[in-house]
């Protein structure tokens, strides 16, 4: 069979796609976001509900709520990272496989929120590399898909087959 | 049997190391001026005045004033349902109180937390461990000294601090403001 009948030969049509393996891969990854829930406090509360049948986050492949970093790709770190949680936190994320992506929920693991404290890490992204920032105090569950989504649109960008580096030579993580 | 009559029982019992009754707003406080004797106070009041009950206890940093710390027991009487408040004080030089975990066991967290935040000593105590900050973490931070934005510290593995940026802070509400916009939370400079 000839590559130009692929198209028009009545048998196979509507079977098959032409993409770039980049696309094809950028695309299996998106709609297959594995969330790592990391429920630190209040946010998980709000995480849960972005789960359960109202918000249903299965509507965008990342219903498989992980326990466990090694089946996971994203992150979502929703609550306070206090100073004595920190470490560990950066340690479960090292755990996670690559390609990993992180959203920081709430305003706590953006900025460490309402909580100017000597106990309280100012912002997740002082040891994680986050891909996307969801505000409010908690935020809503929509806010959280809608960060899904973002986070979706960013990895439809990614360059995934040309840059195959880790995302430690990439500069993304802090050492 | 109400409050003032049981802080009466307690005064004669200890005669000599129990202040008057201070009464506010209807609750009755004792202090007790030698703080040794504290575990002494306390196991009379559950044992023989049915208060069996701790339901917080709390330290105070006076800061500047002496003796620097004050431990503050609040307890309670199922039975009989009255409240008291027992207080007493030591200098920074001993920061020792005797522990009340052999009265009441629910002391024992109570007390890990003063030893955490504010580095009082409780003697007796069966685990006199840190509660809420990890162990090698070298500050008291509910100490008056300790800086409101914190101190760094590294602990390799465990855990590290810095300082917060409190951008000219504390940020502080103004309670009775005329609206939501007063009322914010802002930089506040007290007289």
């Amino acid at each position: 069979m000839k590559a130009t009948e692929i198209g028009y030969n009545s048998k196979i049509e509507g079977n098959v796609v032409h993409t770039r393996l980049d696309s094809a891969v950028s695309w299996f990854r998106k709609n297959s976001l594995w969330p790592m829930p990391m429920g630190l406090a209040c946010c998980g509360i709000e995480l849960m509900a972005v789960g359960a049948s109202r918000f249903d986050i299965s509507r965008f492949g990342s219903e498989v709520m992980r326990f466990s970093p090694r089946q996971s790709d994203v992150m979502i770190v929703a609550g306070t990272v206090t100073y004595k949680m920190a470490l560990a936190v950066r340690r479960i994320y090292e755990q996670m496989p690559e390609p990993k992506w992180v959203i920081a929920m709430g305003a706590c693991a953006s900025s460490g929120g309402m909580y100017r404290s000597y106990a309280t890490l100012q912002g997740v992204d002082r040891i994680l590399p986050v891909d996307v920032y969801i505000s409010g105090c908690p935020p809503r569950p929509e806010a959280v898909l809608e960060a899904l989504m973002k986070l979706q649109n960013k990895i439809s960008k990614e360059p995934h087959i040309a840059d195959k580096k880790p995302a430690r030579d990439r500069g993304l993580i802090l050492s | 049997m109400t409050a003032k009559q049981l802080a009466n029982k307690i005064k004669r019992k200890f005669k000599g190391i129990i202040s008057d009754i201070h009464e506010f707003r209807g609750e009755l406080t004792l202090e007790v001026s030698d703080s040794s004797q504290i575990s002494e106070v306390c196991r009379y009041a559950k044992e023989e005045l049915g208060f069996d009950y701790l339901v917080d206890l709390c330290t105070i940093d006076n800061d500047d004033d002496t003796p620097r710390w004050t431990a503050v027991y609040h307890i309670y009487g199922y039975g009989h349902l009255q409240h008291l408040r027992l207080k007493t004080s030591v200098s920074e030089e001993d920061s020792e109180f005797p522990t009340v975990t052999t009265v009441w066991r629910t002391a024992n967290w109570h007390e890990r937390e003063a030893y955490d935040m504010m580095g009082i000593r409780f003697t007796g105590h069966p685990d006199l461990r840190r509660i809420l900050m990890w162990e090698g973490y070298p500050y008291y931070p509910l100490r008056k000294d300790f800086p409101l934005e914190g101190k760094p510290s590294e602990m390799p593995d465990v855990a590290f601090t810095d300082p917060i940026p409190l951008e000219g802070g504390p940020f502080v509400t103004l309670a009775g403001g005329e609206d939501a916009a007063a009322r914010e939370p802002r930089v506040r400079k007290t007289e």
